[in-house]
């Protein structure tokens, strides 16, 4: 495409053209999003127009036009950098007048704080020449070399990955572990490293079901919900400690797999995901309304926090007839123990979801898990019983799905309905999605952008769910299958896998 | 039977799909050790035969026993994946159903999937790599290089399936039907889209299957250079219909086949219905 450009050049009047049409398009986008705005007034709410930020939006889209279109005619790149950093700055501006500008149409933000002293001179006409340099140097003369190189690049990046898996994942694995060792002492650092980790195992369950078995599950977090309640109500009502309710709410989970797996074993594609979803809103439903139960909308408050293995207490007045963590292991007694432990719990939950599903890949039935998704009548005229296969797709998925519910329970010490609405369900197919479908550590990196980012990013308040869509944008326009999308076959008779990736990427 | 040599005996099949009779009263045998092919024109319900056989439908009327080797067996009556599980009937497909995704030595691993499970003992033996499962994994990787070299493709063993020339794949669903350790091969159309040279390779393959194997190999075919060279017994097919059975160059010359297949010289020998229609008033003519 970008050969064909090269080699005619376009008339003036066709470039005003297409200009004209981007501007349009940018006036359409930014009227209703930028140029309207609510204003609190001691009259009621009302509406303000800000057409300065509409302004600037066009300005910014028909010069980044521009600069793409002297990149595709050819014209040098000192012209096109100069463009780039103008919309640049047209974006800055914009960004800012958004955030803080009373005034509508005060002088620029880009001039006010080159005027001010000597040094806001210095620094923003370095920050401007910072901008210009990258456009510059990252600008070759010809569209179409760019191309090859950065495809090239990523091929390259992609062999890397795919033949030392092993190695990045030992190195993550690794990581998980000494995690609590740096940030021990902060307490935020562990809980959201927690909560990524929670999302991990469950974006790892859902991935037997979606990536391997390609069945769409779209009601996921019924699972986790069935998990999580098990264990509350199972603590609360026959006071049976976490550590048989970690099993029994795995089981409890996989058996509703499978009663949901049961009427939908004809479905495919989408009905099946619109089964799927009825029926993750059937059990939050039933939480909500089971009043006697499940306590209903109000939830079940001060569930009963794991044990060090039932050997000590995490709590600082402990009970009579058990010990205290700090003293069983003579330390001093710190609230981040408890947190610590649980950070590792869930580790350790996950690495055994992880291990599991590795494994089974490379057994007959996560074998026929994969042809499943390949070809079902295929499989039917090779013997395979595909009710067996899609029903233990269903329930093993599940029983992860419940560990970490049990976990949830435990961590949270309260449980209710609004935990597990179809929003979750979302968040977690999200990650198997976006990870790459089948792609363990694919989950991993999915988990941390979609969870760990938001959280950490929080000060940026509403911009990050901006932010947020355009990275979905950007991860659909580049990498519409996934982060890291690769099967890796479960064996091999000639090559190894090395040559195998090489081969591919060719 | 008299013969015991006998490995499939199709008696009074009949499938109806609502008022439409696509198999009407068909009986025939195809016999170990040969190639049966089933021709006829389109729409003649020869794909029909075979997924009646296969247990993808179940037949409306009629008993086709299976003789394998430990007793003849009644297919239908069980159904789906379960006849080629318990009673050995393999098939391939007219428009070729591999897992594209997998490479080739998955595809033949997978189809070895039942007697692999048994060892994996529901996954709990596999899952720790226990003696018995390791073993059987072992002969499943025999048995899947020694039909990797039979067709010819153990170089490609690591490619994705999807990404084998088209002959190839054909002849890596023939493979992947061998896994399954069948008593009777019933292949639809394999030379579809080959080469003649392609096609002759194809030749070879299954007669070293009849040969080697001994087993009953049913064959849907429209390459007639591929039925009259090998098959050993042809049965001719029309609107549901058996309209001539025997050895290849008898059917060749058999005039109702050829009927079929050029139709008729005219006035000559139409149904009695048609005629009717067609010679309301002749005169008019």
């Amino acid at each position: 495409m970008s050969s064909a450009f090269a080699s005619s050049r376009t008339s003036g009047s066709e470039i005003v053209k297409e200009l004209a049409f981007f501007a349009v398009i940018a006036l359409l986008m930014s009227v209703m999003i930028l140029g309207v705005e609510t204003v609190d007034r001691p009259t009621g709410l009302e509406l303000a127009v800000r057409w300065d930020l509409v302004l600037i939006a066009i300005g910014s889209t028909v010069i980044g036009r521009l600069a793409l279109i002297i990149r595709r005619e050819g014209i040098s790149r000192l012209v096109q950098a100069l463009m780039i950093t103008l919309a640049a700055v047209c974006v800055f501006e914009m960004f800012v007048r958004f955030r803080d500008m009373d005034d509508r149409w005060a002088s620029p933000v880009v001039l006010d704080m080159a005027v001010g002293s000597f040094t806001s001179i210095v620094v923003t006409v370095c920050f401007l020449a910072i901008v210009f340099a990258i456009a510059y140097f990252s600008m070759k003369e010809k569209s179409a070399v760019v191309v090859d190189e950065s495809t090239k690049i990523s091929s390259k990046i992609q062999v890397a990955y795919r033949s030392n898996t092993k190695k990045i994942g030992l190195i993550g694995i690794i990581f998980f572990f000494i995690f609590p060792l740096i940030f021990g002492e902060n307490r935020s650092a562990i809980d959201l490293a927690t909560l990524v980790m929670i999302y991990i195992m469950l974006g790892w369950g859902l991935n037997i079901v979606v990536g391997l078995a390609g069945l769409l599950d779209l009601g996921y977090v019924a699972f986790y919900a069935v998990g999580a309640y098990s264990y509350a109500l199972l603590s609360q009502n026959f006071d049976l400690s976490f550590w048989l309710c970690l099993p029994l709410a795995g089981i409890f989970a996989a058996s509703f797999g499978i009663i949901l797996g049961f009427p939908v074993l004809r479905l495919r594609g989408d009905y099946l995901a619109i089964v799927t979803l009825g029926f993750g809103e059937i059990i939050r439903v039933i939480l909500i309304n089971w009043y006697d139960l499940t306590g209903g909308p109000d939830g079940i408050s001060s569930i009963e926090r794991p044990s060090f293995f039932g050997l000590a207490e995490f709590s600082r007045r402990v009970p009579e007839g058990s010990i205290g963590f700090g003293d069983l292991m003579g330390i001093e007694y710190s609230s981040m123990h408890r947190l610590i432990f649980l950070y590792y719990l869930i580790l350790i939950l996950a690495l055994v979801t992880n291990f599991v599903t590795m494994r089974l890949r490379k057994l007959p039935i996560g074998r026929a898990w994969e042809a499943l998704r390949e070809d079902e009548i295929a499989c039917r005229s090779l013997g395979i019983n595909p009710t067996n296969t899609k029903l233990s797709a269903f329930a093993i998925g599940a029983m992860f799905g419940g560990f970490a519910g049990a976990f949830f329970a435990t961590r949270q010490g309260f449980i209710s309905p609004e935990s597990f609405t179809f929003l979750e369900s979302a968040v977690i197919l999200a990650i198997v999605v976006m990870g790459g479908m089948g792609s363990q550590i694919g989950v991993v990196l999915a988990a941390v952008v979609m969870i760990g980012f938001p959280e950490m990013f929080r000060e940026l308040a509403e911009y990050r769910m901006l932010i947020f869509g355009a990275g979905m944008v950007a991860i659909m326009l580049w990498r519409p299958r996934g982060l890291l999308s690769f099967r890796d076959p479960t064996i091999l008779l000639n090559m190894s896998k090395k040559e195998k990736v090489a081969g591919e990427a060719k | 039977m008299t013969d015991n040599n006998v490995q499939l005996e199709v008696e009074h099949l009949t499938m109806r799909f609502g008022g439409l009779v696509a198999i009407d009263d068909l009986s025939f045998t195809a016999r170990k050790g040969e190639i049966t092919a089933i021709i006829g024109p389109n729409g003649a319900g020869k794909t029909t035969v075979f997924n009646c056989l296969t247990g993808f439908y179940v037949p409306t009327e009629g008993r086709l026993t299976l003789y394998a080797n430990d007793g003849p067996r009644l297919l239908e009556r069980s159904e789906g994946f379960r006849i080629p599980r318990n009673n050995g009937v393999a098939r391939t497909f007219q428009n070729i159903r591999l897992f594209t995704g997998m490479t080739v030595l998955e595809n033949l691993i997978v189809a070895q999937h039942n007697a692999l499970m048994d060892a994996s003992a529901f996954s709990l033996a596999g899952l720790f790599n226990l003696g018995r499962y390791a073993k059987a994994e072992k002969e499943a990787l025999e048995t899947a290089k020694f039909w990797l070299n039979k067709v010819g493709l153990y170089d490609q063993a690591d490619w994705n399936a999807g990404n084998l020339p088209y002959g190839s794949q054909r002849r890596l669903e023939i493979a992947r039907a061998m896994c399954v350790n069948p008593s009777l091969l019933c292949l639809d159309e394999p030379a579809a889209g080959l080469n003649p040279r392609e096609s002759s390779e194809l030749n070879v393959l299954l007669q070293s299957i009849r040969d080697d194997q001994g087993i009953g190999l049913l064959l849907i075919e429209h390459d007639m250079s591929v039925v009259m060279k090998i098959s050993d017994h042809v049965i001719v097919l029309d609107y549901g219909k058996k309209i001539a059975d025997g050895d290849p160059d008898a059917v060749k010359n058999d005039p109702a086949v050829i009927r079929a297949y050029l139709g008729e010289d005219e006035d000559d020998e139409l149904p009695p219905e048609v005629a009717a229609d067609l010679h309301l008033d002749p005169k008019a003519q």
